[in-house]
């Protein structure tokens, strides 16, 4: 039996926005992977065409801000003949439930690929109790 | 049989925002965006050549397979996504699988002179337009 899983296009999902931006530029939502450790939070996030300098990470008021801007200049003078997919910037907000380290997220990009490892402050961190 | 939705309002929203999509639909102006299967492929003409992107993000190079005939690109390959043991998950939308899509291009290329990229998830292939394919200027004696 072919147990093959196919692949299949996942349609992008625009970010809906509550500001209003200054650029015309479309603003999508990547695709995610979240997974808890007894240590930490990853948040693995797709964002094709972004490079490293070009993303922001943010922690405020709970909310985990997660920006990527694409390079649209690469596609200045070229004329489209067939196309699947549209390009723009990459926007996610996630609101934490546990305590997070902020000085210690860590970031790593990698053929579109952002890892966030997101440390449990001490506090957090589940805790076994004895009974007396 | 009857069937039934699991939440009438997501499928209103969904409809909602897909018409909204099509209409903030800048880029690409009021060309159709076709559908096709995975990988989504744009393709783009940059003065004789053919610029194809492919948007495929965390893939390993190694497990891409990509074979050039005079007017088909073959692109083939593995997405794999892998989760550390002893984890608990709590969001799962990256998805995982093999791929092989066969790309058609209406114009004779030069196999021998493709060139492949990948860079930051996206994979570029540089496909030259054959010579005996160019447009030539015939001149009147």
């Amino acid at each position: 039996m072919d147990t093959r899983q196919e692949l299949k296009v996942q349609k992008k999902r625009e970010h809906d926005q509550k500001q209003e931006t200054t650029i015309p530029a479309r603003v999508f939502v990547p695709t995610a992977d979240i997974y808890e450790s007894e240590d930490a939070l990853t948040v693995i996030l797709e964002m094709p065409g972004v490079e490293k300098e070009n993303v922001e990470v943010r922690v405020e008021e709970g909310m985990l801000i997660i920006e990527g801007r694409l390079d649209l200049a690469q596609y200045e003078g070229l004329l489209p003949l067939y196309t699947e997919y549209n390009i723009g910037h990459y926007a996610r907000s996630f609101r934490l439930s546990s305590k997070t380290d902020q000085t210690k997220i860590a970031a790593d990009l990698k053929d579109g690929v952002l890892s966030l490892t997101l440390p449990k402050a001490e506090e957090a961190k589940p805790r076994t109790i004895k009974v007396k | 049989m009857i069937t039934a939705f699991a939440d009438p309002f997501e499928t209103l929203f969904n409809i909602q925002r897909a018409l909204q999509a099509r209409e903030a639909s800048d880029w690409l102006q009021n060309q159709t965006t076709s559908q096709g299967p995975f990988p989504p492929i744009n393709v783009f003409q940059q003065g004789d050549d053919i610029l194809a992107i492919v948007e495929l993000p965390g893939i390993d190079k190694n497990a891409l397979q990509i074979q050039a005939n005079d007017n088909t690109i073959r692109i083939s390959g593995r997405k794999a996504v892998a989760y550390p043991e002893g984890v608990s998950v709590h969001r799962r939308e990256r998805s995982t699988g093999e791929f092989d899509r066969t790309l058609s291009i209406p114009v004779q290329i030069d196999a021998d002179a493709i060139k492949a990229e990948y860079q930051n998830g996206i994979l570029t292939l540089h496909l030259p337009r054959a010579e005996r394919g160019k447009p030539r200027t015939i001149k009147i004696a």
